[in-house]
């Protein structure tokens, strides 16, 4: 199992602002260990923000996305109290889910 | 011919031009790394190897399964919050100087049950390979984030250390014939892009200092004090700097006093 991700939701006006720092290799297939063997891609593909059942944030990543990557972004209908959920899935099925409270301004 | 004068009337246009650009351009470069920075500096992914340090640290490991919650760190048994600020200091119990790794070392053998050479087997991190050390020291020193560094100096082998620290700091040794202070005695010295701390500097120091451990970006890892330590003397073609070593120490007390009186920043976030 993965680590868990660092999530942080606040509001910043009427919108609500998220940064969330994820654990993970971020292999990109093209990295040779010590001893020449290639070291296989392991990266997140897919990564799924939803809040109050819809789907706010929809992203495909690939290899070229850096090693625990770090995502910022603002969403509108947000309220303070709420759920934000994020999950990734990577290509080699590992999955992890964490969720977050919406945090005052 | 008419068209050369033009095209030289052109050409010295465009270098009076581009005197001023060149400056701006560069201003603008050092503008944009710090906000580069910033902007990094907001999801730095030392946070997750914290995370993983606080895990470890309450986690029950090693022969005799016990966690580290008991290890005195200088401000008694069990208490984290504000260690790091105080360290390199003098311990009585091993009545030697220590800083935060080579102590986190004698609370694995001593309340863990470690053995010495288990406890250091994995200092630095390689991929695929996460070092329980890197994430220890980047929870430890983040309980003292934004406290100022007070290392004691005052026991009379804080000083000793001190001494030898500075004797290592200033000595020329090896085929290069550097020392410390070949890249870290003047201001303004850089290598490729990174600006080198002057260490006896105290602005300087107390900005740097303070901020290790912190993640590497070029490394994907939380580096260490004692792994800038073990590079730079890679760098300089000394012999290979043993972890937690009393040198390693000695050059960290000798940083330190300079440092006193820095803001922790740790873990902090460098290229």
């Amino acid at each position: 199992m993965a680590d868990p991700m660092r999530i942080r939701a606040n509001m910043a006006g009427d919108k609500v602002e998220v940064r969330v720092l994820m654990s993970h290799e971020m292999e990109t297939g093209q990295r040779k260990d010590a001893s020449g063997a290639i070291v296989p891609a392991h990266f997140i593909q897919n990564v799924t923000v939803t809040h109050a059942g819809k789907t706010v944030l929809s992203a495909q990543w690939g290899t070229s996305i850096s090693k625990n990557p770090f995502v910022h972004f603002r969403f509108k209908g947000g309220k303070p109290g709420e759920k934000v959920t994020i999950s990734w899935v990577d290509n080699k099925g590992e999955r992890r889910t964490d969720e977050v409270v919406i945090g005052g301004g | 011919m008419p068209f050369h004068r033009l095209l030289a009337a052109v050409l010295v246009g465009l270098l009076a031009a581009s005197v001023p650009c060149v400056c701006m351009a560069q201003q603008d470069t050092q503008k944009e790394v710090e906000r580069y920075r910033q902007l990094l500096a907001e999801g730095n992914p030392a946070d997750l190897f914290e995370a993983r340090g606080e895990e470890l640290w309450k986690a029950p490991r090693g022969p005799k399964k016990t966690s580290l919650e008991q290890c005195d760190l200088g401000l008694g048994p069990g208490v984290v919050k504000g260690a790091f600020a105080q360290l390199p200091r003098y311990f009585p119990d091993t009545d030697r100087v220590q800083d935060l790794e080579s102590r986190l070392l004698t609370c694995r053998v001593t309340l863990q049950g470690f053995k010495p050479e288990d406890a250091a087997k994995n200092p630095f991190s390689a991929p695929g390979r996460p070092s329980d050390m890197e994430a220890l020291a980047s929870f430890v020193a983040g309980q003292s984030r934004g406290m100022a560094l007070a290392a004691p100096l005052r026991h009379p082998k804080e000083i000793e250390a001190f001494q030898i620290g500075e004797q290592l700091f200033y000595r020329r040794a090896g085929p290069h014939d550097f020392a410390c202070v070949t890249c870290h005695g003047e201001n303004g010295k850089r290598i490729r892009l990174q600006d080198l701390p002057k260490l006896t500097d105290p602005g300087d120091a107390r900005r740097i200092f303070t901020s290790w451990p912190a993640y590497r970006v070029s490394q994907g890892t939380v580096r260490t004090m004692q792994h800038r330590l073990y590079d730079c003397y890679w760098q300089m073609r000394h012999p290979q700097m043993d972890y937690a070593s009393e040198a390693s120490i000695a050059l960290e007390v000798f940083m330190a006093k300079y440092a006193n009186g820095g803001e922790i920043s740790a873990p902090g976030l460098k290229r």
